[in-house]
This record gives structure tokens, sequence and C-alpha cells, in this order.
């Protein structure tokens, strides 16, 4: 293969562990703005930059959100993207799995030619996986999910490990495609301090709907663009008490099994 | 014209519990009232359930609508591997059962596969009234491009109102292509599901790691469009005087066929969301040969060893066995948790298990909570004596 041009997606989003619940009042806690990069974008990032590192070629980072998410972009910058390109406006704003994979689809046809379209295999805030299996359909190109290895690269084609609940799949998929990837395909790799200042300083194109409009409907874009709405958000509902068995060890274990029996639990 | 979040100034009482709810803090209280700020917010609406005084609204651009009335019944999708009904059908077919009578309307099941006939009488018998076989050799293995092309075409013969498939992996990653190919909307791994006067089906899915749970619908669309999350809704009961009609399909022309399957690797025996009894280990296991007195545990009650993410995350046990919104959801008869504090990713993927037993020194642990039974002391000294009694009785 001479020379990989691939496209990562890449999506900023709230450090979930911060996300806690005030028990009174029932509703998200945040303490300041903190941002991540979508750890799983991470892995697909880095995947896409180790096969520009073999192969030569282009690696195009592309977001979409709010304007902070540039720090998203200019992290994968630093980490060995190319190029960044940031799809920010009001009328993209609250678009759910089909309108945003319809609006980075846009993008990607503004792009223009490209061999592989990475994704992480979902994200931590929203954890849908949709995002690039539609994304993959509105393009038009194969694509295979939760790939952990790539074991080969022909001239059309790849040849990858797909993750299934008992065990992986070897599947071979023709070149154009998009591959979602799981967190063992690779460790991403941290950017040196010189990396970062010099993706500091670098350029990040931003495109509003407007720019998209002519390769998109706009009214598919954003809220609007949007079937479905989320009416309601609350916290997991609390559990029932159960039984605190006491004693020393002996004793609990003892009371522990005969309790089992008696639910049957024990044959 | 997209849609804004506007705040309503007249009841702003300036709590402030919509600032400290924004996900991505973009709302600041300005002279005791909520102020928006517009180029940061993602209208992802979590302020206004968070506001008590109905002070926030999201206003929407008008927007056409579609013939919803064309649209009628429920319709699942079966799995099968390597061609045996998967568990979660039966799950699908419950959930599916309970929508379809509650509209007063028809079940429908897809079954696809190759050779898969044969097991169209059992859906019927488990709740379906219409079941669809598409049954060709392209269609054995689950391949996101020829299966997404005969469901697209149960949905135009069918016209359902609702189209439900698994939360397996196979489904996330298959329902996705079908919602985008009909341009409707989609929700993932749903843990709930109702629906309302109007036919809108009320989809609830946990989000941010389980710490809240959102409910969503899709007014407009049809079919409207949920992945199930396994082992959450209950398994359809069999009644073997349950009579419906099988249609053998015939396989649409032209089925996309790109992606080619060249091997198959199993590495799991039995895989941990299907076993009734498990012991699972967590932060409080000292070193990853203790495993082996789980192990022992486990074997003794007939079941299989389970982990939370830092034990899997050092390397201890593998990542199949890893429980939790990250790992698998599982619903056993009997989940034992030992040395597990209950983080709330944790519980996301066990809480639904019939009898948690939960072994902890700290009782403060939050698996606590959600455990029948509690023993509170050290996993080291009580398991071996658990095992002991157990070889007592096996004797």
């Amino acid at each position: 293969m001479d020379g990989v041009r691939t496209i990562v997606c890449l999506k900023q989003v709230p450090a979930t562990q911060e996300v806690k619940i005030d028990p009174e009042r029932g509703t998200l806690i945040r303490e300041g703005i903190e941002v991540e990069t979508n750890p799983f974008d991470l892995n697909a990032l880095e995947e896409a930059v180790r096969l520009k590192e073999r192969f030569g070629g282009e690696v195009v980072a592309l977001s979409m959100g709010p304007p902070q998410a540039e720090s998203t972009l200019r992290e994968a910058l630093a980490i060995g993207a190319d190029e960044a390109i940031l799809l920010s406006d009001r009328a993209l704003a609250g678009a759910d799995t089909l309108a945003t994979s319809y609006t980075l689809a846009c993008a990607i046809r503004k792009i223009g030619e490209f061999d592989l379209i990475f994704c992480g295999e979902k994200t931590t805030d929203g954890d849908t996986a949709q995002v690039g299996p539609e994304l993959a359909e509105n393009l038009g190109i194969p694509f295979v999910p939760y790939v952990r290895k790539i074991e080969e690269i022909g001239d059309r084609h790849l040849i990858v490990h797909r993750e299934i609940e008992e065990g992986f799949q070897v599947v071979q998929v023709p070149i154009p495609c998009l591959l979602t990837v799981t967190k063992d395909i690779n460790e991403p790799r941290l950017p040196s301090l010189k990396d970062k200042l010099r993706a500091k300083k670098a350029e990040i194109k931003v495109w509003t709907a407007d720019d998209l409009s002519d390769v998109c409907e706009k009214g598919r874009f954003g809220l609007e663009g949007s079937p479905t709405r989320v009416i309601k958000v609350e916290t997991p509902p609390e559990p029932s008490k159960g039984e605190i068995l006491e004693g020393d060890p002996k004793e609990l274990a003892k009371k522990l099994v005969e309790k089992l029996i008696e639910l049957g639990l024990v044959r | 014209m997209a849609g804004t979040l506007r705040v309503i100034e007249e009841k702003c009482t300036g709590c402030g519990a919509c600032v400290s709810a924004c996900p991505y803090g973009c709302i600041t209280l300005v002279e005791g009232k909520a102020t928006i700020d517009e180029s940061c917010c993602q209208l992802c609406g979590v302020c206004i359930s968070a506001c008590t005084e109905g002070a926030l609204e999201l206003s929407e651009a008008a927007k056409e609508f579609e013939d919803k009335s064309k649209y009628k019944g429920v319709m699942v999708v079966a799995e099968q591997r390597r061609g045996k009904i998967h568990r979660i059908t039966y799950e699908l077919l419950w959930i599916g059962r309970k929508l379809a009578d509650k509209l007063g309307e028809e079940l429908t099941c897809v079954l696809i596969g190759k050779d898969v006939r044969k097991y169209a009488e059992g859906l019927v018998r488990k709740g379906a009234d219409k079941v669809l076989v598409y049954d060709d050799e392209r269609l054995e293995i689950l391949r996101e491009d020829p299966y997404a092309d005969v469901i697209v075409d149960a949905v135009k013969a069918e016209m359902p109102s609702i189209l439900l498939m698994g939360g397996t992996s196979f489904g996330r990653a298959l329902a996705p292509v079908i919602a985008a190919r009909l341009k409707t909307g989609l929700t993932a791994d749903c843990t709930g599901l109702d629906v309302d006067e109007e036919g809108n089906l009320i989809q609830t899915r946990p989000a941010y790691g389980g710490n809240i749970m959102a409910t969503i619908v899709c007014r407009e669309r049809r079919p409207q469009m949920a992945t199930v999350r396994y082992k959450v809704m209950k398994e359809a009961e069999e009644d073997p005087n349950r009579e419906g009609l099988v249609m053998e399909m015939d396989i649409p022309s032209n089925l996309r066929d790109r992606t080619k399957v060249l091997k198959e690797v199993i590495e799991e025996g039995q895989s941990i969301e299907d076993a009734e009894i498990i012991v699972a280990g967590g932060g409080g296991i000292r070193a990853p040969e203790d495993f082996r007195l789980l192990e022992e545990l486990a074997n003794l009650l007939g079941g299989v060893v389970g982990a939370s993410r830092n034990v899997v995350d050092k390397g201890w046990m593998p990542k199949s066995r890893q429980v939790g919104l990250s790992g698998k959801t599982v619903r056993p008869k009997l989940y034992i948790a030992c040395g597990i504090s209950g983080s709330v990713q944790h519980l996301a993927g066990m809480k639904n298990s019939e009898v948690i037993v939960a072994i902890n020194k700290d009782p403060s642990a939050r698996i606590f909570d959600y455990a029948r039974f509690g023993v509170v002391g050290d996993l080291y000294e009580i398991v071996p004596e658990m095992i002991k009694i157990l070889k007592e009785i096996k004797r």
C-alpha cells in the first residue's frame, strides 16, 4: 500500500467520572467544565497515525461540537494528525446520532478522497456506538465494528479482527471502508511537549452549516434533523434494602450457605 | 432554523440547579437569573429536568410530518448464532408482545439465517403472531450488509411502528445501519420500554456511565427503533397452543455482500452472560492467584467467575469476564460479589441479578444497598469457610 489517507472522527466529552448525582435534588453535579477527548477515539487516532508512519499518507482529524472542542483537535494534531476540521455552528447543535452521522458524512464528502475512516467503538457519554455504523451507511461504504487488530493491509482490502461476544472473527473488507476500534487495538501515545507547542500554533479549519450546504440539506442538521428527543433525565431508582448477616466468619459462612440452600441455589 | 434553549425569566428563581446540572458548564447566573451561553449549549435538555420551576424550555423549529398512521405493529429481529436461536430473541419477544398487546396490534418476528426455517413455529409459541423467514446461504453468519438489506425489506413489507433488535454486539452494530437507511431514530441499549396513548415508544436507557436514566422518544419518524439491553427483559414463556403465520420471504435481489468472514475464533467456553451463578471478585482481591479461591467456590456452586473493571484493567482476569457497563450485563440466579465496592458502572451490569450476595469488609460499601444478603467481613476468611461447608454437603 502506498500512502493511506485516513479520516479520524473524534468527540469531546464531559469527563464521565465527574458526573455525580446530588442526592437531594436528583440532578447531575458537575464541578467546573472538565472535558476530555473520548478515550476510544484516541485509540482510533493512534491506529491511523501508526498506519501513516508505516505506509505514508495523511491523517485528517474531524470533530463536531462547540468551539471549545478545538482543544480535542489540537490534541489530535499533537499526536500526529496532519489536518484538523471542526464542524461548529448553532445549527448543528442538539444533533442525535442520525443527524450527527449525516453531518459528518457531509463534511467527509467535502474533504474528498479517503481510504479509511476510523472511529472509536463508542463514546463514554452517550455510549450508543451508533455514529460509526450510521456514518458508514450515509457514505455508502462498508464497515467493520469492534476492530481489535488490523492483520493485513492490501492494495484494495483490509483483513481485521472483529471482537464478538465469544471471541473474534477474521474479516476481509474492501477499501474504502470505515472501522470502529476497541481499546484493545493499541496503547495511545502521549504527545511530547514539543508536539503540543507545534499543535498550539497549527491551523484548525472551522466549518459551519453554510459551509456544508453545497453538499447537504441543512434541514437534516442539528436538532431539526434529529428524530429522537430526550424528554426526561432522572436518577436510577433506589434499591430495596436486604438483610445483613452477622457473626464470626464461620457463622457467617454457615448462615449464608443455609440461605442459599433455602432458595434452592445450592444443589 | 435550529432549536434554542430559552430561560423564562419570570419563572427563574436563580436557584442555580441548572448551573450545576449542565454537563457542559454552559449556564451561569447573571444578576440572579440563569443565562445560557448559546455558543456552548448542546441542547441536551439535562437542565430542563433539573429545573424545578419550569423556567427552561427548548423551542424547536416547525417540521414536516410523515404519515405515521401507515405504520402499525411491533417487529422484533430474532438473533441466531451458528444456527441456534440466541436468548436475546426470547427477551425481545417478551417485551415486543407486551407492547403489541398494549397497542392492540400484531407482533412480527424476522428470522434470518441458513436452515433456520425450522425455528419459526417455536417463535410463534413464544409470542409472535407472524414470523417472516429469510433463509439463504449468504445469511448464515450475521453480517451487517445482507442482514440490513433483508430487515429493510421486512420493514417495507410490514410497515411496523416499532422495530426492536438485540442490544448485543451484533444488534448494536446492525441497527444503526438500518436506522440510517430508513432515516429514523434509534435508541441504543434500552433497559425500559413502554408505549403512550399516542403510540409513541417511551424508551429508557442509562447514560453518563449509568449515573442517570434518560427517557427518549421518536415522535415523528417510523419505525421507532431501539436496541434492547441483553438480560434486562424477561424471557417469553412458551405456549404450546399458540398459533401464528409463518411466511417464507424471497431474498431481495442485489443483496449487498461486501465483507467476508474468513474465520471465527471462539475463545470462551461458557459466556458469562449465560451463567446462572456468578462469583465475582473486585478490588478486595489482593493478588491474581487469589481468584483460584473464587474459582473453587464457583465450581462448587456450578457457576463461573466474574470480575469488576479494576481487576480486569490490572490484567488479572480476561476482559470477557468483566461485569459492568463497559463489560457484560449479567442476570444470573445468584451473584456473589466478593470484595466489590459497587461502583455505578459495576452495578449497571449486575443489579438485575435475581439474588445478590455481597461480601465486603467495608460496611458502607454501596454494594450492600443492592444485596439481598450482605456479609460484612473479610472474603479471605468467609469464602474458605463456605468452600469447606459446601464440600461437606457434597460429600
